[in-house]
């Protein structure tokens, strides 16, 4: 039953997010590690700590990716936010940090703004999917701290992201 | 007791902050463009200036020539007393406008007296005289000086020579913030961490820098005392903490906090207590900078996208300053209150523009790509900035006019978020 009404919630949030701007069909989760095999969508079969680091495991992935200019959730994100939401609901415990970043195009402070956006973006998904708001702390890193510097259309895209970091990880 | 307070840094935060260390990573200043016509001047070696260690006018002439308002013209190795009248025919002979004598007098403890007169050689009149005293090893401290007096003296503005700049050197995964004569000479490390340092601003005494560190892998607000490497966290509360600026007085800041939603506008008194909301909009305010005509100036996407707008500091309702383009962001005013320097984007491009606030008009006066982080000279001439040269950060400077342009590099090394300290009289 729970499957059926978390999705249900997500839709509700990606639809009230995508009035900001654009939505495209791009993949957005996306396996950014190195040597960590690719999972399908929606196997979070553990919900122990364990289940954190366990490459097979959604659980281990972390990022949610973002188009140009945009703070919308893509659809593509779905699975990997229900997964945390989950998890942070079973285990009330565990705190959450969730880091926006940019591109390092424009202005540090307000790239580092925007950044804040993305992070509050996926801390209201997963509070709307059940996760408590003092479980989840929103940051901003802005373009301070991209995964990639080269100068391309590709790299910005992979620093156009919210991270999910839990206690001990940060 | 020092060394265990370094110890517990280094413990705490996996980073140092430093007291006075040396410099490793020496700035170097190129001029690449000049004022339309530049001053002649000649300002001869001072009497008894070989007894100190270094010089004092070689000081005094790279200023005044790094400035690109005036033309120095090389009179040979002899001095020209501070205590004879020049020969002014004989200067203007030599295409010179104006001389600067002087002479090094020995005191009895060790020190000696700098003193100089300037004339005008066209109008043949004195235009003022000084004595500053000096131990040998100031000779660098005191040819700024002089340099800002023969400035002042043939501008009309006051000189911004024996000012101080801070920034960010990023090498590898080292971050440092660095403080440096406005020359580039002296750099000193203030603080050096594994994660990003960015926005520093100067208090109005120039003894203190606040900045956002990351160090504790979220942005937190800090003011460093730059004479004892105290540090003092005072702006961490839940999400992102950053964009200091202070108030003119130096008792209170504004920053941007995220703690009751998205970044908004906040004031609170230099120790970090006291704090109040200054603002509120449904979008994004940040960049606030407070200006010394009681208006804070700050970037907001309101209006849809980001533009700058002010709001009195003892409250009020927002004004929109920015008008061309859709973005425009990073707003410093001039210490005059006159002009209002920040980033623009233009056709894709981050420039540096001024705006004169009275009549509105906008000028553009980079042609770069990447420029950032604006930060005026006190005297309001000069603006520096973060642009980059082949992919490498470096550090820029442009006049209001946007003809004098010089460019400041660290060898084998990015640096970014200049801030162009005050004038300490």
């Amino acid at each position: 039953m729970k499957k059926l009404v978390l999705p249900a919630l997500l839709a509700l949030t990606l639809a009230a997010c995508s009035s900001t701007g654009p939505e495209n069909g791009a993949a957005s989760v996306q396996d950014r590690g190195t040597g960590v095999a690719t999972v399908t969508a929606g196997s979070a079969k553990g919900s122990g700590i364990a289940a954190l680091t366990d490459p097979n495991n959604i659980l281990s992935k972390r990022s949610v990716f973002f188009d140009f200019d945009s703070f919308v959730i893509k659809q593509e994100a779905r699975p990997l936010i229900e997964a945390h939401a989950r998890f942070l609901v079973q285990n009330p415990q565990m705190k959450m940090l969730v880091q926006g970043n940019t591109d390092e195009r424009g202005s540090r402070e307000y790239n580092l703004a925007l950044g804040q956006k993305r992070a509050d973006v996926v801390k209201q998904a997963l509070m709307l999917l059940g996760a408590k708001e003092a479980q989840i702390e929103s940051v901003s890193l802005g373009e301070e701290k991209p995964r990639c510097e080269d100068r391309t259309e590709a790299c910005y895209g992979e620093n156009r992201r919210g991270d999910m970091l839990y206690s001990g990880e940060f | 007791m020092i060394k265990t307070l370094h110890a517990f840094r280094l413990f705490l935060a996996g980073l140092l902050a430093s007291l006075a260390l040396g410099a490793h990573a020496q700035l170097s200043i190129e001029i690449t463009g000049t004022g339309a016509s530049r001053f002649p001047v000649i300002i001869p070696i001072f009497e008894n200036e070989g007894r100190l260690p270094q010089s004092v006018t070689d000081v005094v002439r790279a200023d005044l020539e790094r400035s690109g308002l005036f033309t120095l013209i090389d009179t040979g190795p002899l001095p020209m007393p501070e205590s004879v009248m020049p020969d002014l025919a004989a200067v203007r002979a030599r295409g010179a406008d104006a001389v600067l004598t002087g002479s090094l007098v020995p005191l009895a403890d060790g020190r000696y007296e700098a003193r100089f007169r300037l004339f005008d050689a066209q109008k043949q009149q004195e235009l003022g005289a000084m004595a500053l005293p000096m131990s040998p090893a100031q000779n660098r401290l005191i040819g700024h000086r002089i340099a800002d007096f023969v400035y002042e003296k043939l501008t009309g503005l006051p000189g911004y020579f024996a000012t101080r700049i801070a920034y960010v050197i990023k090498s590898g995964p080292n971050f440092e913030l660095q403080v440096a004569d406005a020359d580039g000479m002296n750099a000193a490390t203030a603080l050096r961490s594994r994660e990003p340092i960015i926005s520093p601003a100067w208090s109005p005494d120039g003894q203190r820098l606040a900045y956002v560190s990351f160090e504790q892998k979220k942005p937190i607000v800090y003011v460093h005392t730059l004479a004892t490497g105290q540090r003092r966290v005072v702006a961490n509360f839940k999400g992102s903490n950053s964009a200091p600026a202070w108030s003119p007085d130096g008792n209170q800041l504004a920053v941007v906090l995220t703690k009751d939603g998205q970044s908004q506008l906040y004031a609170l008194s230099a120790d970090g207590s006291g704090v109040r909301r200054l603002a509120q909009s449904a979008g994004i305010d940040t960049e606030p900078f407070w200006g010394a005509d009681g208006n804070i100036y700050f970037t907001s996407d309101r209006g849809g996208s980001p533009q700058i707008y002010r709001i009195p500091a003892s409250g009020g309702g927002a004004q929109r300053v920015s008008f061309d383009g859709n973005y425009n962001v990073s707003p410093r005013l001039s210490f005059d209150g006159k002009l209002l320097a920040f980033i623009t984007r233009n056709a894709g491009r981050f420039q540096v523009a001024v705006q004169d606030l009275a009549t509105r008009q906008t000028t553009i006066l980079t042609d770069s790509a990447r420029d950032e982080s604006p930060s005026f000279a006190p005297n309001g001439r000069m603006i520096l900035y973060a642009t980059d040269t082949g992919g490498r950060g470096v550090l820029s400077a442009v006049s209001t006019d946007g003809r004098i342009r010089q460019r400041l590099t660290v060898q084998a090394a990015d640096v970014r978020e200049p801030a162009w300290g005050p004038q300490i009289r």
